[in-house]
């Protein structure tokens, strides 16, 4: 029986993760936040791709305006743009923005090649919109690669960074929003279409209720006082 | 003198009714060809063979020595009419009427022909009002403005005197002998009314039910030698058979039951009087129908087929 | 037959009624850019009511280019019916006025009558289609002003690019231009067979009623018949207002979607329009003129 040992150095180094991992947890998210913290605004331009089943849209250019602590527009230069519901949530901060909450390790995986810790954030105040954010954290670099949130209002949706040269600030080059969408169909008296549209095929596509935001930042202008 | 208009056959079929039937005549050059019959007649459907805007379903057209179906354009460049109505666009004024028809034509015309044109018509001070506001007299006269603007060789008038006033009968009846006489214009004129074309014909056909009843010219339709006399007695049947046994039976036409006529000239009048007083006959009424017109009513009502006048 | 043109044009446009049509237009048009002035948020709230749901749009949605969509949608359908005031009293009126036999016996041919008819009435159609350009384009242009266009189709949302738009409108009033020439070569067909003026224009408005009602119901009877009537192709303007889209679903910058029902839709427009002249033509040449 050489295995029992083994499962009891296990079940002890189990132990300590689970006994430490709230209070770690809190701390890390507590050291992110502070890094986050040292940017009190910043003007970031890119370009915006929505990728949503049932709208066809261009790749729009972006103008993103934050100022600390939770001031966030995006706004598509000379464009409609079409951002989820709720988008505004599509940045670090708003989501680092929970005050009360309890946060719980669940573990490691890999994102990128970078190892990057499981964190479950669970809101304290049962009034918030949010139920549960699940957060993959790049901990030596104290990154954020993934968020998933899920809300009350507006379902859940994921939120993925990309970081470049921006890292030390915590602020990504590329920002992925997924989130689910209804079904699109409307009344013909509205759209004043009467033909029956895209053959059978096209609308099997237009069915995936999987929707997708890529924003891509090219440059940021950070604590400039611009605004 | 050469035929400007000859007609071979002509018929025209509107499903079950004949309008025109194997119609022949032939206008020269120069002729004021009074064209009668009682509405109805075919007169109109004729004219409007004539003109390429019926066609016909058998016979065949030839003006100017053309044949009209191949040489349509060709005929029509030298053609003016007006048929029937005159009617023009109501929201153009006069000169604007004459103007458009005149380009229609082929022709250019300066303004200061056209006012010239309306002139001629006595419409020049009413050049720049709008038709709508025109009496049909005036018209009438903008139609036969119109008609001549490109200076035709051929004029076809159809019933240009309807709805007109004792005055603008008149006015017409001058104007065409003026083209006649002046201008030397070939003019083909139609008509329910025989004293209209009295008047003014060179030559005279008449129809009834498409049929040509008689053709002739003017001059022997009116000859007193041809006089048409309607005589009446106490006893017709006693008379026709003296008449028939007199030197009289020579002028004899026919006999009806009010009355019995004669062919015979003017003058011999007094002389059959004086015959029939003397055979006791009785007479009541002896009426010479000296005028076409009478002719005219009693051929086409009585759809009798009367022998052809020649020249 | 260049100066038969010339006078058929200037005849139609010395009439009033010629007019109506462009005062109809103006005031149609006047009143949707003036519900979408005052009330364009509501409009484009109650539009998006299902999409906002899920999605945030934002922008000047009410732009003029919208607002020029919204106007053809609207228009479109009741445009031929003006056009046929016009095109179904080209010969009847003639007739009716008692000008047809003296037009007919001037040294023209019939078939040049005709085709410079014709052809004076197609320039009517797209003067009528340049004023509603002027008028729901460029107006709506400088009042609501330009920005991407977010059109709701059935199936699907599109966004079209501001400077991707106008090009398009260029297409789409070139094809409206022959759809409402097919509505103009109809009334003009019918217009031949009546010595009035108000049979041929009832009659060329109740066909394009009745097929319009047909194109739009969607009861399986009727789709069989639906490829064969012309008013199922009279709206493939709205083809150029469709982008086709890459593989990551970005939309094409220059593209339609099915450019082929563009031609598809234009060729039977053209094939009616071809018909029904050479059938006037045939018919009118063997007409007796009796009026």
């Amino acid at each position: 029986m050489k295995l029992l040992p083994k499962l009891f150095f296990i079940i002890w180094l189990l132990d300590i993760n689970f006994s430490t991992n709230a209070q770690d947890m809190n701390a890390l998210i507590e050291k992110i936040k502070m890094k986050l913290n040292t940017v009190n605004e910043y003007v970031a331009e890119g370009k915006m791709k929505t990728d949503i089943a049932f709208i066809k849209a261009p790749i729009g250019k972006i103008k993103v305006l934050y100022k600390k602590p939770n001031f966030f527009q995006l706004k598509r230069e000379n464009g409609i743009s079409i951002l989820p519901k709720g988008g505004v949530s599509m940045n670090i901060s708003s989501i680092m923005a929970i005050n009360n909450f309890i946060a719980l390790y669940a573990g490691e995986t890999i994102i990128d090649g970078n190892k990057v810790k499981i964190v479950k954030l669970l809101p304290t105040n049962e009034n918030s919109d949010i139920v549960l954010t699940t957060l993959f954290i790049d901990e030596p670099n104290l990154l954020i690669k993934k968020a998933i949130t899920t809300t009350n209002e507006n379902g859940t949706y994921e939120i993925s960074f990309t970081y470049g040269k921006y890292a030390n600030y915590g602020l990504p080059n590329k920002v992925i929003f997924k989130f689910n969408t209804k079904d699109y169909k409307m009344p013909k008296g509205i759209t004043l279409e009467f033909d029956d549209g895209d053959k059978p095929n096209a609308e099997q596509k237009l069915k995936s209720k999987k929707g997708k935001v890529e924003l891509t930042y090219s440059s940021y202008i950070i604590n400039k006082g611009l605004f | 003198m050469s035929n400007i208009i000859t007609v071979t056959e002509l018929s025209k079929q509107f499903k079950q009714i004949t309008a025109v039937n194997q119609l022949s005549f032939s206008i020269e050059q120069g002729d004021v060809y009074g064209f009668l019959g009682q509405n109805g007649a075919g007169k109109s459907t004729t004219i409007r063979m004539l003109l390429s805007l019926i066609k016909p379903t058998t016979g065949n057209i030839e003006i100017f020595g053309l044949n009209l179906q191949s040489h349509r354009k060709k005929i029509l460049q030298q053609v003016g009419s007006v048929i029937e109505k005159p009617d023009v666009y109501s929201y153009l004024s006069a000169l604007q009427n004459l103007q458009l028809f005149a380009k229609l034509s082929g022709m250019q015309l300066t303004k200061k022909t056209l006012m010239q044109q309306l002139e001629r018509v006595g419409l020049a001070q009413r050049a720049n009002d709008t038709v709508k506001i025109f009496s049909q007299g005036m018209k009438q006269r903008l139609g036969i403005a119109i008609a001549l603007v490109h200076n035709p060789t051929l004029i076809i008038l159809d019933e240009p005197t309807n709805g007109l006033d004792p005055q603008g009968i008149a006015d017409i009846r001058n104007l065409i002998l003026h083209l006649s006489k002046e201008d030397k214009k070939t003019i083909l004129v139609s008509s329910h009314l025989l004293t209209e074309i009295e008047q003014i014909a060179s030559k005279v056909l008449i129809i009834d039910k498409g049929k040509k009843v008689i053709e002739g010219a003017a001059s022997d339709l009116f000859d007193p030698s041809q006089t048409i006399v309607e005589l009446s007695t106490i006893d017709n049947d006693a008379a026709w058979n003296w008449l028939l046994q007199s030197e009289w039976s020579k002028y004899l036409l026919k006999k009806s039951k009010a009355s019995l006529s004669l062919k015979l000239n003017k003058i011999h009048i007094p002389q059959l009087n004086a015959a029939l007083v003397k055979a006791e006959l009785g007479v009541i009424t002896i009426y010479p129908k000296n005028s076409l017109e009478n002719y005219f009513l009693q051929v086409t009502s009585e759809n009798q087929h009367v022998e052809t006048f020649s020249n | 037959m260049w100066k038969l043109f010339q006078i058929e044009l200037y005849k139609i446009f010395k009439r009033r009624r010629t007019y109506i049509a462009f005062i109809a237009i103006a005031a149609l048009i006047a009143v949707v850019q003036l519900g979408l002035k005052v009330d364009g948020k509501e409009y484009a709230a109650f539009v998006m009511a299902d999409l906002s749901n899920t999605l945030q749009i934002s922008g000047n949605i009410i732009n003029g280019y919208f607002v020029c969509y919204v106007i053809l949608q609207l228009l479109l359908v009741h445009v031929p019916l003006l056009i046929a005031l016009i095109a179904a009293d080209m010969i009847s009126g003639e007739s009716n006025m008692g000008t047809l036999r003296l037009l007919l016996t001037k040294p023209i041919s019939r078939t040049e009558f005709l085709l410079a008819k014709f052809f004076a009435s197609t320039v009517y159609t797209v003067s009528l289609l340049v004023w509603m350009a002027i008028l729901a384009l460029f107006v709506s242009m400088w009042l609501f002003g330009t920005d991407d266009m977010f059109l709701l189709k059935n199936n699907y949302a599109v966004q079209i690019e501001n400077a991707d738009i106008f090009w398009r409108y260029i297409g789409a009033f070139c094809f409206a231009a022959l759809a409402m020439t097919t509505v103009a070569s109809l009334g003009f067909f019918l217009s031949q067979f009546s010595e009035n003026s108000i049979g041929p224009i009832v009659a060329t408005m109740s066909i394009i009623i009745i097929c319009t009602i047909l194109s739009t119901m969607s009861i399986p009877i009727f789709n069989i018949i639906k490829p064969y009537l012309f008013t199922t192709h009279m709206v493939a303007w709205k083809e150029f207002f469709d982008l086709k889209v890459n593989d990551a679903n970005i939309t094409i910058k220059g593209s339609i979607q099915h450019p082929e029902k563009i031609i598809q839709s234009a060729t039977i427009l053209l094939v009616h329009i071809v018909a029904l002249i050479t059938a006037t033509i045939y018919f009118f040449n063997k007409k007796d003129i009796l009026s």
